[in-house]
Order: structure tokens, then C-alpha cells, then sequence
């Protein structure tokens, strides 16, 4: 049996498939195609968890989306959990594993709920107040017990085992939601010749008509009808049809994003079958046929469970064929709520009244009524209900203070009427307009190319509904090529039409009463809160919300938004357009990270750039560093070093003897054409015309304002070819740069820019013994000192293959770099290495590199510059071109701050204990006893232990550096404060040069 | 996600392989170098930051790699037209008012 509520002969469910599962310990059986809810319902269990700041007991508010109490942890196994999730949306399959949140130690008997007896302590704003002073208990006191009280379920802490999948699609019509409007919608569309997607995040098609079983649709039951449809959809070529398949967000351009739920409701998932998919479609038309939300009344005590939405009552019956309650009573401000009673009526369940809030309700819904034998109290309001746990009675009367009478129920469905769901319309930025005469919001200015049809247009009759669906589906098919005839006629009849409706607090919960009426059940926002909202002085509708926390919970105030505007419009005695309605916010329901990211985890989150001596580098052992998206070699750390060892080792080996580094990393751009060296002139602040083909030359690049942008070795390799490099993380923004001026700024120079960083490897040979090392494998190139000095370039061969060798230094040693076809790379740097081998030398990484290059005070642009650092400020004004009349960054180097005195300069910094290396981005003053906050001078940008020069060395970038040689300066840490000694002169090993030249 | 029309590639293609480059239509002075502070502050660093109607640089980085222009609406991020690099700054009556409807609407051909 699948639960004693379970009515014999109503519903859509097949009996004879059952599911188990299990809620808080308690084995229940359920129906294929239940939700929790429904089983849940179906087996007598209203209470489902606790609220949020209160700790109320709750229930089952909704059948849908909206549901703001029915959250559950849910559990398919020890990693596959998910908390938060609504009971009334997640299917049931059998072997699942639900618990109820924010109770401790049991739903029924909760000691947080002390907070609902304080709660007069909690008021609105009362975070906001409470925990300002005395400043210090904040962090340690207030914050963490705040954030231990804070968050609804608890995440797993496991890795996610699922996998997501993504997918781009493009389509002529999408149209949202399949209810009557939107099968009519596509139907039309599909039958113009468009290509068409139809999706609904229930797990079939048929929106309201899951519930209202009254409407005929071409003679047939609706809900049937709407099978058919979307049977007859899904056989066209030219549509496809997602159930269980949310449309989150609408974005520019018509891109709208779906997340598909497809193994969430299955026992057994297929192997290959992702959890759930990422659509993101580019549709040439939307049709937005979201239908409406129901509203619950405002009144005291109207969060306890078994109280909830009339639509619910309805779908939990006639889809589910269960009943909610044997005495259900109604209370309503809206006709459609009078229909749940006949349902239930007909279903052989008690309706003792009908409480409408109304004097004159619908004449035809109350004839019916009365013909039915339901009582109906027109006028009255519910003022309060009993019971904690479960609803057990309803206090009746005009008003307070008038006779009351207590009726007997065990649920209650209650209507306040209906809110059009204009989310997607208003994600896209569709201006909403106000209808005075049906109080609500409904699209007015659409920015995008959509429309809205039925409910969420703010139509009501059904026939008018399905004509204006079929002729958007047309218009919006023909409007995106499709020249077929999508004329087509359907007929819908419903038994009622429906009228009324109310916003704000009911009889009994007014601004004169201080009664616990809840209008944002997740975040426990009651009428009165609003009300201190605006006593306090709120005056917008977004200050409000922020303050009462109204509508910002994952429900994001499907039902509340509208009860909390119009009781913040009463106090403040506006209208409400002119009290504004908060931003609607993508996603309309909650998404889970693995949606978002799909694909995007693990190896796949970004891309790792190797070089082709990467796995020589591994099988050596190296260390890697990732430098942008470049795994690059840090250092070669033998069996027992340390990294400091390794690096020490590494350094003392290539100024001794030789190393060998892979530096395939760096940009390289090749500039070619008649006016490459004009071009060139115009980039870098350095002159190119005087640079001979053969020969190489360091150059740097500011940008207009005048500060250094990215620096390297340009190689002349002929008149009109130049082999340029720039730093590792450099390369895409200095072709994008150089692209913009020749695109853009000189059109006219002859010149072509192609990105050469992956076809050569590089290798850089260091160190005395480099051209030894290099010297018989060489073909084609007289590499002697006099033949081939420091700076020259050229092109011949290597191991037989291609080369364009370098001979240049970043080291401060003999050097060459050795540049090679990319697949030839690591059969040269095999080829090298045997060479060098025997000779003592040693392969070398990144740290070893910085290291080298800082003995030579070399700097690396974006360590020892931050994009605020001119040629002048790091001293390297010679290579400034004084003669050229024009190039990027020559107005800029003249503003008059970049030529003021005092700016921070790049200098040396030596410790006064020789022993002690300082902490890169460490700060340095000039006074150590000066009262906090300290005047800064600059800060550390590099620093090293040096073994070759037997000491810390250290740059840093020091207002008014130039000035201070010889200065002692301080650096504070936290344990001490270090002396250093300001050095101009940043070259700290072979100040001649000498070694570069042999 | 933008929708933008590539004048060189001649059709529309996702944001993800545009980068947009900031105002068009801001030429380098040729004798920069000898241009005061003012105007160098005008050139380099002023900015209108219209609520509306903007011309901007477009580079198509993931696709041919050209610069292009394009006329956008930065409340709506509707797309009026884009025109290739070196084309005159567009007249805004030759393209606003016409009807209503968005880039999307309109012929692939836009900008021809």
C-alpha cells in the first residue's frame, strides 16, 4: 500500500509500481512518478522540517518549484548528496534517502525552536544591531555562532562522483513551458516549419491542467490532450521537447540556459548518462509561456503544517490521488480555491467550509458550492489555526474582535490568488508594467525578441489564452524564417472563469497586530517585519528586502514578493509601482555547481600547456611551476635536496661550468614585411632601424602612458624579418597590442604579425663551457667569440635540423639559445644534454633563472614592474630611443608625474646581515620606530639567496630610490625589523660584463 | 552572452570570441609628441561612459583577428550595426528608429 491517504481510483500514478524509500529513518512506499512530497503526503506525514530562524514546524506549502519549506537533504548514496531540495519537485526512485534539516535531535522535538519563543529578539534588522558593539566580540563571538546558526542543510564534503554534460543549441522558436499556452505555442510554430524547442521542468507536459481536471481541450480531458501534443510534437523533425528541464536564465541576445534534469529520478542511472545538462540555446525567437504562481493568505499561524496552496490540494489529488487531509478547509481571496473544494468533495473528503475573504465571490463558483452543499463564509477571514505540528483547527470571524467560531480540519488550502511568473520576461530586461485593475505585474517593453503568452501575460480565460498562443507561435515562426502554415484551432473549455484576489495581510494580521503571519516562509519574514522595515525608516522596496531578508532566500520570493510590496505600499501610503519591485535575478530555481561547470572540472577546468621537453623534465624529476597556463621545470632537485639546496647546486653549476633551461615558454612573434623595422620603431621604445640583420637586441615596450608593458630579445634576421620575443605570460597581450596598432593606428605600414610561440622549442645553453657544449652539433654557423659575439643571431643547423641560434644571456654567462622546430625539441635537448652531461653541467629551472638573472639585476616584467613603473624608474632609460619622432609611449614618458622627482625607483636592497633574504612583497620604511600607520617607501619585488655571491640579494622598488645609495633602510616583519642597505647599482655579480664576452 | 555581427567573417558569432577594445573612433594624434598635457589627458584618459548609445572596438581575437567598430546600446546591449576598422563614425539617423527590432532581427547583412 502506498499510503492510507492514497485515494482508490483518482490520480495518474500506476498502483502496481511502487518505489521505497526512506525519510528520516522511516521506510515508506511510494508510487512510480511520486515526489516526496505526494509519498509523503500519501503515508499521513505533513511535517517535513524546520524553519530557518524560528525553527516552526513545517510542511508542505506548494506542489512545484516555488516550494519555500519542503527543502530536504536527499541521498542516493554516501557521496551523492544533495541538501535543499525541494520535496515537492524531487521524484522518488526507489532506494533514495531523505532527511529532514535544521532540527536537532529530532523534526518533532526541536531545541531550536527556543528561538520562535525569542523571537522578539529577532526582529527584522536584528543582526544588523545586535552585533555592533563592542566591536571586538564580533569576530570572536558573534561571527562564528552567527555562522554556525547560519545555512539550511548541510553540503557534502565528498567529491562529486557524477558527471554533467553541456550542450550549445540553436533553434528558430524556443517556447517555455509546456501548459496549455505553450503546447499551442509550439504546435503552431512547429506546424509553420520552424524549428521548435519545447521545455517544462515537470516531468510531463500539461502545467495547470496536472491539476485542473475540469478543462476539455478539443473535447478531450486537458491533461490528456496535452499528452497528445506533445506526442505529436516530439514525432516532428523539426521539434524537440525537454521535460524535466528548467529554463534558469534568459541573457542577451535571446541565450537562454536550461539545465536537464536526466538521472535525478531514476533508481539505476546508465553508466554513461550524465547527471544533468547545461543547454544553452541561442533561440531566434522565445515564447514565454511560464503560466502564474498561486499566493497563500497572510495570517497568524499560517505556516503550520497542512496549511497550503489551493493549486496544491488540487495537484496532490487528482494527479497524485492523494488526499491531503480528511477535514480540509478552505480559505481563499480567489475563485480557482473553490474548485479544490468540489475536487475534494467529489473525492468522498470533508470540506466543513469555505472561509472567503470576499463579500461577493464568483456567483457561479459559489452556486456550485452551494449546490454541493459546502458552507461558504463570505466576509470572514481565517484569524488564527491550532495545532503545532499539524494543523487540527481554523478560528473563524469578520474580523478580530468580532465572534469567532473554531472549526475542526486536519489541512487547509488557502488561495490569495495568482502572481504571473514574469521572471524570464523580466531576466531579459523587459520593463514590467503595473495592471491597476488586476493588481499585478505584467510585461509591458520587451527588450528582446520574445513574447509572453497566457498566465504569465496576464491572460485568463482559456480560449483566449490558446488563440493567443497559436497566433504567437505563428507570428514568431514566420518572424524566424519559417513560411509555413501553422494555422490550426483549438477549442478549451473550462467549467469556471475565475475572478478576485488580494495582496498583502488578511483580516486578523494588520498593521494593528503584532500576530506571526508569514509571508517568506524560508526566511521566516512575517507581515509585521515589513511593517518595522518601514518604521525603521526604509523607504525603497530594495532597502526593505535587505533589511527583512523578504524574498532573498533560494525561493527568491515566489510567493512573498508580492505580499511584502503591498504591505510596505500600505505603511508607506504609496501606490505600488511607485514602491518599485525588486530586480528578478537568474536562476529562477536553484542550479547545482555541476551544471554550471559541467565539463569544466579537474584536467578539463583549464587547459595545461606543455612544451616538448616537458616529459623529459618529468622523467628527470623536475618541480613544476605553472606559469600562466605553462607547466614550466622550477628545479631539478637530486635524491636528498631541498629545493634550496637544488637551486643553490643548480646556480653555482652554470656559472662554473653550464646549464642547460628550457625556455620554450617565451612569446615569440614574427614581425615580417617591408616596413617590419618602421613598425617595429613605433612598438618598442628602442630603435630597430639601426639593428643589422645577424644581430639581436633587448627592447621594451611601454605602453601610451609611458610604463613598461612586456620586454624580450628581438632578433634581426633579415632587412624585412624580425624574430621577436616577450615574456612567458606576456605573449597573447603583446600580439593583441601590437594587432591594435597595426590594425587600427598604421594601417598603412606593410607588416604582418604571426604568433610563432609553439613552433620553436628553445633551448638556453649557459654558462663557460656552453659553446664547447654546443660547438659539434652545430652545422653551418662559426659560433667563435669573434665571429659570433654576445647579441648576434642566425640561421643554420642544429642536429640536421633547422636552427635560429641565439647568442644572448640572461644568466650574465656565455649563452646561446638554441631555437628548433617544436617536434624536434626534444631530441635536440637530448642531443645537448649528452653533451653536457659529462661535462659537469646541469639542467636548470625557472627559480634557478630568477635567481641568475637578479645577480645581474636583469628584471622580469610584472615582478619587479606592476604597470606603474617607467624605463627611467628601473634604469633602463638607454634603451629609450632619444631620436625617434614617434613611438608608443613617447607622449606618455613626458606627463608630469613620470618625469617628478621622488617616484619609486627600482634599486638593490642588501641585507646588513648578509644571511638574511628578505620576504618578497615585503614593505620597507625609513624610520622602524615611527607610530603605525608607518610612511611606506616601496616594497621588496625580488629576492634571493645568492650563492654566488655569498650573500641575500634583493630589488625593490623605493620612493625616490636613486637618492638613497648607501642609505640604510628597514623592513618591519611581524617578529623583527630588518636593516638593508639601499645599492643603485643592482648588478651584484660580474659588474664588468666580462663573462658575457668570452 | 552578446550576439556580435564580425563585418570581416560577415556573421554573427558568440561573445566569447570577441574582446572588446573600449570607444572607437579616438584617433592617435599624429604628432602625439608634441601635444600638450591637456590634450594628451583628452586622448589618453577621458572617457564619455554614455548610458546609451556608444561606438566601440571590437577585435574578432578568436576568429580572422580583425579590429571592427560597432554601434551598441549599453542599456539594452542591442547592436545597431558594426562596420569595419578605417569606415567613418556612422550617422546615428541612418540606423536608430528603425523599428524595434534588436540585432537579432535583423538581416545578416546589417552592416553591408
Amino acid at each position: 500500500m502506498s499510503g492510507a491517504n492514497r485515494i482508490s481510483g483518482w490520480g495518474r500514478l500506476t498502483p502496481a509500481k511502487t518505489a521505497r524509500f526512506t525519510f528520516d529513518g522511516k521506510s515508506y512506499t511510494a508510487l512510480e512518478g511520486d515526489t516526496v512530497a505526494s509519498a509523503l503526503l500519501a503515508n499521513g506525514v505533513h511535517l517535513l522540517g524546520r524553519s530557518f530562524k524560528y525553527h516552526r514546524p513545517r510542511g508542505i506549502l506548494t506542489a512545484g518549484p516555488e516550494e519555500p519549506n519542503a527543502l530536504l537533504d536527499v541521498s542516493r548514496d554516501a557521496a551523492r548528496r544533495q541538501p535543499n531540495v525541494r520535496a515537492t519537485v524531487q521524484e522518488v526512485f526507489d532506494g533514495m534517502v531523505t532527511s529532514s534539516q535544521n532540527r536537532w535531535p529530532s523534526l518533532a522535538l526541536d531545541i531550536g525552536a527556543v528561538n520562535d519563543l525569542m523571537s522578539p529578539f529577532f526582529a527584522a534588522g536584528f543582526y544588523y544591531k545586535t552585533f555592533m558593539w563592542p566591536k571586538k566580540a564580533w569576530e570572536k563571538v558573534y561571527e562564528p555562532f552567527i555562522r554556525k546558526a547560519a545555512g539550511l542543510g548541510e553540503a557534502p564534503k565528498e567529491e562529486d562522483p557524477d558527471h554533467y554534460a553541456g550542450r550549445y543549441a540553436h533553434t528558430d522558436v524556443l517556447v517555455v513551458g509546456a501548459g496549455v499556452a505553450g503546447l499551442s505555442a509550439a504546435l503552431a510554430a512547429a506546424k509553420s516549419g520552424a524549428k521548435v524547442m519545447l521545455v517544462d521542468e515537470q516531468p510531463e507536459v500539461g502545467g495547470a491542467l496536472h491539476y485542473d481536471t475540469g478543462v476539455k481541450i478539443n473535447g478531450k480531458d486537458g491533461f490528456t490532450w496535452a499528452q497528445e501534443t506533445a506526442a505529436e510534437l516530439k514525432a516532428m523533425d523539426n521539434v524537440t521537447v525537454l521535460s524535466r528541464t528548467t529554463a534558469f536564465g534568459y541573457y542577451n541576445h535571446n541565450m537562454i540556459a536550461l539545465c536537464e534534469r536526466v538521472t535525478d529520478h531514476k533508481a539505476k542511472p546508465g553508466k554513461n548518462e550524465p547527471r544533468e545538462r547545461l543547454w544553452q540555446v541561442r533561440a531566434k525567437r522565445v515564447i514565454l509561456a511560464t503560466g502564474q504562481i498561486e499566493r497563500h493568505m497572510v495570517f497568524e499561524n499560517n505556516d503550520r503544517p497542512g496549511v497550503m496552496l489551493a493549486s496544491a490540494g488540487r495537484t496532490f489529488l487528482n494527479h497524485f490521488g492523494v488526499a491531503v487531509g480528511q477535514k480540509v478547509g478552505i480559505y481563499t481571496a480567489h475563485d480557482s480555491a473553490y474548485e479544490a473544494a468540489f475536487d475534494l468533495k467529489r473525492a468522498g473528503i470533508s470540506v466543513p467550509a469555505i472561509v472567503d475573504s470576499r463579500e461577493k465571490p464568483g456567483e457561479a463558483v459559489l452556486a456550485q458550492a452551494r449546490a454541493m452543499g459546502i458552507e461558504v463564509l463570505t466576509g470572514h477571514a481565517v484569524l488564527t489555526v491550532g495545532g503545532k505540528l499539524r494543523v487540527n483547527s481554523m478560528t473563524v470571524g469578520r474580523h478580530a474582535g468580532s465572534a469567532t467560531r473554531k472549526i475542526a480540519i486536519d489541512a487547509l488550502l488557502v488561495s490569495a490568488g495568482w502572481t504571473p511568473s514574469v521572471h524570464l520576461f523580466s531576466q531579459s530586461r523587459g520593463k514590467l508594467r503595473w495592471d491597476a485593475e488586476t493588481q499585478r505585474f505584467l510585461p509591458g517593453t520587451y527588450a528582446q525578441d520574445s513574447l509572453s503568452v497566457g498566465a504569465c501575460n496576464g491572460t485568463d480565460d482559456l480560449q483566449a489564452t490558446i488563440e493567443e498562443a497559436l497566433a504567437a507561435g505563428e507570428l514568431m515562426a514566420k518572424a524566424a524564417g519559417a513560411e509555413g502554415n501553422g494555422k490550426i484551432e483549438i477549442t478549451g473549455e473550462a467549467p469556471f472563469s475565475w475572478t478576485g484576489g488580494m495582496i498583502g495581510a488578511a483580516e486578523g494580521a494588520g498593521p494593528d497586530t503584532t500576530v506571526k503571519a508569514f509571508i517568506d516562509f524560508q526566511h521566516d519574514v512575517c507581515a509585521k517585519d515589513i511593517r518595522l522595515a518601514v518604521r525603521e525608516g526604509m523607504q525603497s522596496i530594495e532597502h526593505i528586502k535587505r533589511f527583512t531578508t523578504n524574498g532573498m532566500a533560494s525561493d527568491q520570493g515566489k510567493l512573498s514578493n508580492m505580499h511584502g510590496l503591498a504591505i510596505a505600499a500600505e505603511m508607506l501610503g504609496k501606490d505600488i509601482p511607485q514602491v518599485g519591485l525588486t530586480t528578478f535575478r537568474q536562476p529562477y530555481t536553484p542550479v547545482t555547481f555541476g551544471t554550471i561547470i559541467n565539463h569544466s572540472r579537474g584536467d578539463l577546468f583549464d587547459p595545461a600547456r606543455k612544451t616538448p621537453i616537458h616529459p623529459w623534465a618529468v622523467a628527470k624529476g623536475a618541480e613544476f611551476e605553472d606559469v600562466g597556463n605553462w607547466k614550466r621545470a622550477w628545479y631539478y632537485a637530486k635524491p636528498g635536496e631541498d629545493m634550496h639546496a637544488a637551486v643553490a647546486r643548480e646556480c653555482k653549476t652554470v656559472r662554473d661550468v653550464a646549464g642547460i633551461f628550457d625556455a620554450s615558454t617565451l612569446g615569440k612573434i614574427e614581425v615580417v614585411g617591408p616596413d617590419a623595422a618602421k613598425f617595429l620603431n613605433l612598438m618598442y621604445t628602442n630603435a630597430w632601424d639601426t639593428l643589422k640583420p645577424g644581430k639581436c637586441r633587448y627592447g621594451i615596450m611601454t605602453r601610451e602612458d609611458g610604463f613598461i608593458y612586456d620586454d624580450g630579445v628581438v632578433g634581426r634576421m633579415a632587412e624585412d624579418r624580425f624574430h621577436v620575443t616577450t615574456t612567458t605570460g606576456g605573449a597573447p597581450r603583446v600580439l593583441q597590442h601590437m594587432e591594435d596598432y597595426l590594425q587600427t593606428e598604421f594601417p598603412d605600414l606593410k607588416v604582418w604579425l604571426t604568433s610563432t610561440t609553439e613552433q620553436w622549442a628553445v633551448i638556453a645553453v649557459q654558462g663557460p663551457k656552453a659553446r664547447e657544449i654546443i660547438a659539434p652539433l652545430v652545422e653551418g654557423i662559426d659560433i667563435s667569440n669573434e665571429a659570433f659575439p654576445h647579441m648576434s643571431v642566425a640561421e643554420g643547423k642544429i642536429c640536421g635540423v633547422p636552427t635560429r641560434l641565439f647568442r644572448m644571456s640572461f644568466t650574465g654567462e656565455l649563452g646561446f639559445e638554441i631555437n628548433v622546430p617544436a617536434d624536434y625539441g626534444q631530441a635536440v635537448w637530448e642531443a645537448v644534454w649528452a653533451r653536457a652531461e659529462p661535462m659537469g653541467a646541469c639542467p636548470y629551472g625557472t627559480e634557478t633563472m630568477h635567481v641568475l638573472r637578479a645577480e645581474k639585476g636583469y628584471i622580469i616584467v610584472g615582478q619587479d614592474t606592476d604597470g606603474t613603473v617607467t624605463p627611467d624608474d628601473a634604469s633602463l632609460n638607454w634603451a629609450v630611443s632619444k631620436k625617434k619622432p614617434d613611438f608608443v609611449g613617447i607622449r606618455g614618458l613626458k606627463r608630469p608625474d613620470l618625469v617628478a622627482p621622488g617616484r619609486k625607483q627600482l634599486v638593490g636592497l642588501l641585507t646588513k646581515d648578509p644571511n638574511g633574504v628578505l620576504e618578497e612583497g615585503a614593505q620597507v620604511v625609513a624610520d622602524p620606530n615611527e607610530p603605525k600607520p608607518m610612511t611606506m617607501l616601496g616594497h621588496v619585488t625580488s629576492s634571493y639567496w645568492s650563492s654566488n655571491c655569498g650573500r641575500s640579494i634583493a630589488m625593490a622598488l623605493i620612493a625616490d630610490g636613486k637618492n638613497r645609495n648607501g642609505k640604510t633602510l628597514y623592513v618591519p616583519m611581524a617578529d623583527r625589523t630588518i636593516a638593508v642597505e639601499v645599492v643603485t647599482d643592482m648588478v651584484f655579480f660580474d659588474k664588468e660584463g666580462g663573462r658575457l664576452n668570452v | 552572452m552578446l550576439l556580435i555581427y564580425c563585418p570581416y567573417c560577415e556573421e554573427e558569432r558568440n561573445e566569447l570570441e570577441f574582446r572588446n577594445g573600449g570607444d572607437a573612433h579616438i584617433a592617435r594624434p599624429t604628432n602625439i609628441a608634441d601635444i600638450t598635457d591637456e590634450e594628451f589627458e583628452e586622448y589618453f584618459f577621458i572617457r564619455q561612459n554614455p548610458k546609451g548609445l556608444i561606438y566601440e572596438r571590437w577585435r574578432h581575437v578568436h576568429g580572422c583577428g580583425k579590429f571592427f567598430n560597432a554601434a551598441r546600446d549599453t542599456v539594452s546591449d542591442r547592436f545597431y550595426l558594426s562596420y569595419k576598422a578605417g569606415e567613418p563614425k556612422p550617422d546615428p539617423a541612418t540606423f536608430l528608429n528603425n523599428g524595434n527590432e534588436s540585432a537579432l532581427n535583423k538581416d545578416k547583412g546589417a552592416s553591408k
